[in-house]
């Protein structure tokens, strides 16, 4: 008994160590900026908003039934959506899947000018004004990328720019259905 | 020099004008309500600040929801709810007893209860120590 006390008063600090060692490494690799969707393996939300092409044209989701879509959130403002743009143009080449964008919050000039610019990766472009349907979507910093499936479920989002490893791991195995959603 | 405190407090007025361009309430109990409410919410742009204190865009909006939905006569559990349901738990400050946060919610207590075991234990095994025969000291140290 005194030798196995003995054993446990280095043993028990270390462990404790060890498991405080734990907690900083895996803290070093977390990513406290980006926040789980809790709509991931859900049935997406509505979005039914004018275009911005065409004001008095409205973008219904309930259109894209059937088969899997992308949404992808972006605005002029946000320079990170910027830096996304040309990987978008070429996944909208590829035509792996219909894209629709969301431009969340902006000026309507301003961003027809900037796909004029850039290229236009988008089926078409809903034009959310007043950031509701951004809200709904659970929507907090462009860009974002949803992967809604046939039946209507989110089945994968990316927070922050979408580059083409992701887009190769992530997405596209769901599409071709090599995968099963929601992905990780 | 005898400018600087003007100066000083004529920029931080600013600063706490900025938060709030609507008016408020006109009936107090809403207007305390809708305080109490949206520093409640954590604003997920920048995550230690509350939607109150925010100057975000997104929080402008999400102020901008919890007061249409008061008006809408909704209570402070589905104003609540609704949040949740977008953002995650994670916008509530404090955040629901759940089985993710039960952690969260009694580890300080289950850190106590060790700490005190320990000290307890600690200090009884040093009081045994001075007690006891010196020729017995387990610890082999020279007595003095």
């Amino acid at each position: 008994m005194q030798r196995f006390m003995g054993v446990l008063r280095f043993l028990l600090p270390a462990a404790v160590f060890a498991v405080l060692l734990r907690f900083l490494y895996v803290g070093l690799s977390l990513h406290p900026d980006v926040i789980p969707s809790p709509f991931i393996g859900k049935p997406a939300p509505a979005l039914s908003l004018p275009t911005l092409h065409d004001e008095t044209r409205t973008l219904s989701s309930t259109q894209f039934a059937g088969r899997p879509w992308l949404l992808n959130v972006w605005a002029t403002w946000c320079v990170a959506c910027r830096e996304e743009h040309a990987t978008l143009v070429e996944i909208a080449r590829s035509k792996a899947v219909p894209m629709y964008g969301l431009d969340w919050k902006d000026d309507r000039g301003t961003a027809l000018a900037l796909l004029a610019q850039h290229g236009d990766p988008y089926d078409a472009v809903a034009f959310d004004a007043e950031g509701r349907v951004a809200i709904d979507w659970g929507v907090y910093g462009a860009p974002e990328t949803f992967l809604i499936d046939a039946d209507g479920t989110v089945v994968c989002k990316q927070i922050g720019p979408l580059d083409m490893d992701t887009w190769r791991s992530k997405f596209l195995p769901l599409i071709s259905g090599a995968k099963k959603g929601p992905c990780t | 020099m005898r400018w600087l405190p003007l100066i000083f407090l004529l920029l931080t007025a600013v600063a706490v004008q900025a938060i709030e361009n609507v008016a408020p309430f006109d009936d107090p109990a809403m207007q305390e309500r809708y305080e109490h409410l949206v520093k409640e919410l954590r604003c997920l742009v920048c995550q230690n600040e509350s939607i109150a204190d925010s100057n975000a865009d997104l929080a402008a909006d999400l102020r901008r929801e919890v007061r249409e939905m008061m008006i809408a006569g909704k209570t402070d559990a589905e104003i609540k709810a609704f949040m949740v349901d977008r953002y995650g738990e994670w916008i509530l400050f404090r955040p629901r007893l759940l089985r993710q946060t039960w952690l969260l919610w009694f580890a300080p207590g289950i850190l106590l209860l060790i700490g005190t075991i320990v000290a307890v234990r600690v200090v009884s095994q040093r009081a045994r120590l001075y007690t006891d025969d010196p020729g017995d000291d387990p610890t082999g140290e020279p007595n003095a």
